[in-house]
C-alpha cells in the first residue's frame, strides 16, 4: 500500500529560488537548506565535543592532576558524551535524511517542511541551553551522560537547564522522526514500493520509529529527576519509597535503542556506498531489511545488560544475557552481506569506500567486544572499565563517525557540484584510521588491567597505555581539521573539475539522486521520476 | 629517552597484537585469586578466541576480495546479489556458537550468584568518597580512605611525582582484612550516591545502592594484598576511593581481630579523658585532611558555589554547639559525621576548624561531650 502524492499542480510556472540574504537560513523550509543547516551544525558540534575529548585526553596523558580539577573533568566526560550524541551524530544523520530521503524516493521535499524548520531550530536552542550550563554556578552536569540519580541531583544551578535542554532535544528529534515517517509513507514516487527503497531510506524509517518510541521515555525519566529535586517527589529516593535503580531501567530502555538510533542509519549509508564502489548490487537486500528490523526489535528487550552489576535476580541476569547474545545474529548477517557484496566485485578505493571498509572492519571489532560483554559473568569484570569505553567508541567513532565522513565525501560532489581533493581525502582517511586505533585499541588493555572509566587520574601501571592513547587522540583530533578544510574547499570549488550528474561510475543505477544534476536545483522532483533504479535490490 | 623507547616498543607490540610478560604493558584480563575469577577468566578467553577465529574468517575473506577483486586488476564485477541458502547458513551457525557460549556462561553466573552457606559477613557501605566496613559477626567497624601520600600527590598542580608513591591511588589508610579459605558474604549499601565495589582479583564488582542491599561472595585461597577501586561514577573524587583487601591465614586473621578489639577499647577510654584545645587542634589536622578536605579543600577555602569555605565561615566562627549539631546530622551534601567519626576525632576536627585554617575562635568541645551527643543524636541510630 503506498499512497503517492504527486504534487503536480502546487507549483507555479516560474521556479521558486531561496530567499535572499541570511534570513534564507532562518526561515527556510527547503529540505536541502535544512539538511545543510543540520550538517554544518553537527560538524561544529563535532569540534566542540572533540575539544572536550582533547581536554580529557590531555589530563589523562600522564598520572597526576595537571590541568583541570576532578569536578570539571567529570563535566567534560558528561558534556563530551551529550554533545557528541545529541549535538553531533544524531543531527548529522538527520541532516543526511533531509538531503537524501526526498531525492532517493523521488519526492519534491519533506512531507512537513515547516515542522522541519522548527525541529532544526529547537535543536539549536536545546544544544545552546546545554552548553550554557558550562558557565553556571556549580558547573555543567558532571554525573555522566546517563544522569544517574542520586548523583545527578547534586548538580548545581545547571540541573533544570540540562533537563529542559533534554526536553527540547527530544521534541526536536520526535518532530524529525514524524517528518521522516510521513515523507517515506506518503511521498514515494510511483513504483517506489517499500521493498525497492534504498537501504538508507529503510534504515531511517526504522530509526524514526525507534526515536518516537524512546524519546518520550527519556523525557519522562528526566522530568522525574526534576520533580524529585524541586517538588519533593521520591521516584528515585528510597527514603520516600522510591528506588534509584528504577531510573536506570527507564534510562536504558531509552538508552539502548538510542545507541541503535546512531548505528542503524550508519548501516544504511554503508549499504549505499559499498555497492557503488564494488560495482555490484547489494548482496541480500531483503535480508538486510529484515536484519535491521530485527536489531531494532531486539534493542527494546536488552536494556538491563547495561546494569548486570546493579543487583538483579539471577533470572533477570540470565534473560538479559541471552537476549543480548541474540543481537549478534542479525548484526552478523549484515557484516556477512557487506562482505558478500564486495566479493567478486570490481572495487575501486576512493575516500568514501575507504571509510566504509574501515567501518565494516572496525565496527565488527566493536561488535566482538559487545559479544564478550553480553556474557553476564564476564561483564562483572568488564563493566564500567576502559574496556567498555573502548567498545562503545569502536561502535561510534570508526563506525558512525567514519560513515558520516564517508557520506560527506560520497555526496559532497552531488550537493555542491564540485569535486573534493581526492589526495587530501585519502590523507585524511589514513591519518584517521591509524590514529583512531592508537587512540582506542589500548583502552581495551587498560580496562582488562583494571582501570575504571570516568576517573581523572590513575595508578601508575596504567600510565603507558594512557599516554599512547592520548597521542592517538591528539593525532585523530588534528586530522579532523583536514576534513573541515576539505568541506570548505569543496564548497568553494574543490578541484575545479566539473562533476557529472552521476559523479561515481554507474551510480545512477543504484539510486535516484544520481539522476539529478550536480548540484541539484533548489526544487527537485516536482514531477515524480518514472524510472525507479533497482540495482541496489 | 627511555620513555620514548618504551612508547615505541608499546606501539610495535600493539601493532603485532603480541602478549608480553612486561607488567607495564598489561594486555589481558587478570586471572584473579578465586574460583569464580578463574571461571570468568576461562570464559573470557573462550569468547575471545571465538571472536578471533570469526574475525580471521570474515576479515580474511574481505581482504582477499579487496586484493583480488579490484577494478585496477581488471576484475569484472559479478552480478549475483542474493542466495537464501547462504543467508540461512550464516544465521544458523552463529546461533549454534551462541548456544555453545551460553552454557558455560550460565554455569558461571549461577555460581557467582550463590551466596548460600557463607561462614561470615561483611557489610560494605559506600560514602562520598570512602568505604565503610562492618564485620557483622564480631562488631569490628572502620572507614577506609585514600592514603595520605597519594592524596597529597593527586591534588591539582601538586607538582609531585605519582611514581614516587608506592601503589599510587591504590592504597588506603586502613585496609579490609579477610581470612583465607572461608566463604565470605558481602552485603552492600550506600549512604549517599551509587558506588561500585570492585577488586579485580576477586572476579566481580557490585553496585552499592542507597536504601537497598546487594549481596555477593568470595573465598580467597592464597594470602595476599588485592587492590581495587570504586567503579561507579560517584562525584568529584570518584577516582580517589580505592579498595585494599588483605587476605590472611586463619591464625593471623584472628590475631588481627584481637588487635582491632583492643584498639577500639583504647579509643573508647581516651574519649573520657580531659583534652586541652591545643591537643585537639594538633590531632584535628589529620582528621580534617582525611574527612573534610576533599570538599572544603586542604586550606579551608572551599569551592565557591558548591562547597562553602571553612575560613571565616559564620558556622565555624559562630556558636560551637550549632556547629557540632550541623556536623553530627549533616545538611544537604554535607554528610552526617555523627556516626562516621569517633568522639575524639570529632572533637579534634571541631577544634581544628575553629582554631586552624585561618580561624582563631579559641574554644573547643570535649570528646566526652561529643560522646553524649552521639548517643542521643538521631543520626547515630
Amino acid at each position: 500500500m503506498s499512497a503517492v502524492v504527486a504534487e503536480h499542480d502546487d507549483h507555479h510556472e516560474h521556479d521558486h529560488g531561496p530567499a535572499k540574504g541570511l534570513l534564507r537560513w532562518v526561515i527556510t523550509t527547503n529540505h536541502k537548506d535544512i539538511g545543510t543547516l543540520y550538517l554544518l551544525f553537527a560538524l561544529a558540534m563535532f569540534f566542540v565535543g572533540g575539544t572536550m575529548a582533547m581536554i580529557i585526553r590531555a589530563e589523562l596523558f600522564e598520572p597526576g592532576m595537571q590541568f583541570v580539577n576532578p569536578q570539571f573533568f567529570n563535566s567534560m566526560t558528561t558534556m563530551h558524551a551529550l554533545v557528541m550524541v545529541f549535538g553531533a551524530v544524531m543531527p548529522a544523520f538527520v541532516g543526511l535524511a533531509n538531503w537524501m530521503i526526498p531525492m532517493m524516493i523521488g519526492a519534491p521535499d519533506m512531507a512537513l517542511p515547516r515542522m522541519n524548520n522548527m525541529s532544526f531550530w529547537l535543536l539549536v536552542a536545546g544544544v545552546l541551553l546545554l552548553a550554557s550550563t558550562l558557565f553556571m554556578e556549580g558547573g555543567a552536569p558532571a554525573g555522566g551522560w546517563t544522569l544517574y540519580p542520586p548523583l545527578v541531583l547534586q548538580t548545581g544551578k545547571a540541573l533544570p537547564f540540562a533537563i529542559f535542554s533534554v526536553h527540547l532535544l527530544g521534541i526536536s528529534s520526535i518532530m524529525g522522526a514524524i517528518n521522516i515517517i510521513a515523507t517515506i509513507f506518503n511521498m514515494r514516487a510511483p513504483g517506489m514500493t517499500l521493498m525497492k527503497m534504498p537501504m538508507f531510506v529503510w534504515t531511517w524509517l526504522i530509526t524514526a520509529f525507534l526515536l518516537i518510541a524512546i524519546m518520550p521515555v527519556f523525557a519522562g525519566a528526566v522530568t522525574m529527576l526534576l520533580t524529585d529535586k524541586f517538588f519533593h517527589t521520591s521516584f528515585f529516593d528510597a527514603a520516600g519509597g522510591g528506588d534509584p535503580v528504577l531510573y536506570q531501567h527507564i534510562f536504558w530502555f531509552f538508552g539502548h535503542p538510542e545507541v541503535y538510533v546512531m548505528i542503524l542509519p550508519t548501516f544504511g549509508v554503508a549499504s549505499t556506498i559499498i555497492p557503488v564502489f564494488a560495482r555490484k548490487p547489494l548482496f541480500g537486500y531483503s535480508s538486510m531489511v529484515y536484519a535491521t528490523a530485527a536489531i531494532a526489535f531486539l534493542s527494546f528487550i536488552v536494556w538491563a545488560h547495561h546494569m548486570f552489576t546493579v543487583g538483579m535476580p539471577i533470572a533477570g541476569e540470565l534473560y538479559f544475557m541471552y537476549a543480548t547474545m541474540l543481537i549478534a545474529i542479525p548484526t552478523g548477517v549484515k557484516v556477512f552481506n557487506w562482505t558478500a557484496t564486495m566479493w567478486k566485485g570490481a572495487m575501486t578505493f576512493e575516500t568514501p569506500m575507504l571509510f566504509s571498509i574501515a567501518f565494516v572492519v572496525l565496527f565488527t571489532m566493536g561488535g566482538f567486544t559487545g559479544l564478550m560483554m553480553s556474557v553476564a559473568p564476564s561483564d562483572f569484570q568488564y563493566h564500567d572499565t576502559y574496556f567498555i569505553v573502548a567498545h562503545f567508541h569502536y561502535t561510534l567513532v570508526p563506525a558512525s563517525v567514519f560513515i558520516l565522513m564517508a557520506a560527506g565525501y560520497f555526496w559532497l560532489p552531488k550537493w555542491t557540484g564540485h569535486m573534493y581533493d581526492e589526495r587530501i581525502g585519502q590523507l585524511h582517511f589514513w591519518l584517521s584510521v591509524v590514529s583512531v586505533n592508537i587512540l582506542f585499541f589500548p583502552q581495551h588493555f587498560l580496562g582488562l588491567a583494571g582501570m575504571p572509566r570516568r576517573i581523572p587520574d590513575y595508578a601508575v601501571q596504567f600510565a603507558d597505555w594512557n599516554m599512547i592513547s592520548s597521542i592517538g587522540g591528539f593525532i585523530f583530533g588534528a586530522s579532523q581539521l583536514l576534513f573541515l578544510y576539505i568541506v570548505i574547499d569543496t564548497i568553494k570549488g574543490g578541484t575545479g573539475e566539473k562533476v557529472t550528474d552521476e559523479v561515481w561510475e554507474d551510480a545512477a543505477k543504484h539510486s535516484l539522486e544520481w539522476t539529478l544534476p550536480s548540484p541539484p536545483p533548489y526544487h527537485t522532483f516536482t514531477t515524480p521520476p518514472t524510472v525507479i533504479p533497482t540495482e541496489h535490490i | 629517552m627511555k620513555k620514548a623507547k618504551q612508547l615505541f616498543a608499546g606501539l610495535i607490540l600493539m601493532a603485532l597484537g603480541l602478549g608480553t610478560a612486561q607488567a607495564e604493558y598489561t594486555l589481558n584480563l587478570m586471572k584473579g585469586v578465586t574460583k569464580v575469577s578463574h571461571d570468568i577468566y576461562d570464559l573470557h578467553m573462550l569468547i575471545l578466541w571465538i571472536c578471533v577465529f570469526i574475525g580471521i574468517g570474515v576479515f580474511g575473506t574481505m581482504f582477499y576480495s579487496i586484493y583480488h577483486h579490484r577494478k585496477s586488476r581488471g576484475h569484472q564485477a559479478a552480478q549475483f546479489h542474493e542466495n537464501t541458502t547462504v543467508e540461512i547458513i550464516w544465521t544458523i551457525i552463529p546461533t549454534l556458537i551462541l548456544v555453545g557460549m551460553a552454557i558455560p556462561a550460565t554455569k558461571a553466573m549461577m555460581e557467582l550468584d550463590d551466596v548460600q552457606a557463607s561462614e561470615m559477613s561483611i557489610k560494605v557501605t559506600g560514602h562520598q568518597w570512602k568505604w565503610e566496613y562492618e564485620y557483622l559477626d564480631n562488631g569490628i567497624h572502620f572507614f577506609s580512605s585514600l592514603d595520605e601520600a597519594s592524596n597529597k600527590v593527586r591534588q591539582v598542580g601538586s607538582g609531585l611525582d605519582p611514581r614516587s608513591v608506592p601503589n599510587y591511588l591504590l592504597n588506603v589508610d586502613k585496609p579490609l582484612v579477610i581470612p583465607t579459605k572461608k566463604k565470605i558474604r558481602f552485603v552492600f549499601t550506600s549512604k549517599d550516591v551509587i558506588h561500585s565495589w570492585w577488586v579485580p582479583d576477586l572476579g566481580w564488582k557490585k553496585d552499592t545502592n542507597p536504601g537497598f542491599i546487594n549481596e555477593s561472595w568470595t573465598s580467597v585461597d592464597e594470602p595476599g594484598t588485592y587492590r581495587g577501586q570504586c567503579t561507579e561514577l560517584c562525584g568529584k573524587d570518584h577516582g580517589f576511593m580505592p579498595i585494599v583487601v588483605i587476605a590472611m591465614d586463619e591464625p593471623d586473621y584472628n590475631a588481627w581481630v584481637e588487635q582491632q578489639k583492643a584498639a577500639m577499647a583504647a579509643e573508647a577510654g581516651s574519649a573520657s579523658k580531659q583534652w586541652t584545645t591545643e591537643e585537639l587542634v594538633a590531632k584535628g589536622k589529620a582528621v580534617y585532611d582525611t574527612n573534610c578536605s576533599s570538599c572544603h579543600m586542604a586550606d579551608g577555602a572551599g569551592l565557591p558555589g558548591t562547597f562553602p569555605a571553612i575560613k571565616a565561615s559564620p558556622v565555624v566562627t559562630g556558636d560551637i554547639n550549632a556547629q557540632v549539631k550541623l556536623m553530627l546530622n549533616g545538611k544537604g551534601m554535607m554528610p552526617a559525621f555523627g556516626k562516621m567519626l569517633s568522639a575524639v576525632d570529632f572533637a579534634a576536627v571541631v577544634a581544628y576548624t575553629r582554631n586552624g585554617l585561618g580561624n582563631s575562635v579559641g574554644d573547643s568541645i570535649q570528646p566526652s561531650a561529643i560522646q553524649t551527643l552521639q548517643s542521643a543524636s538521631p543520626a547515630a541510630d
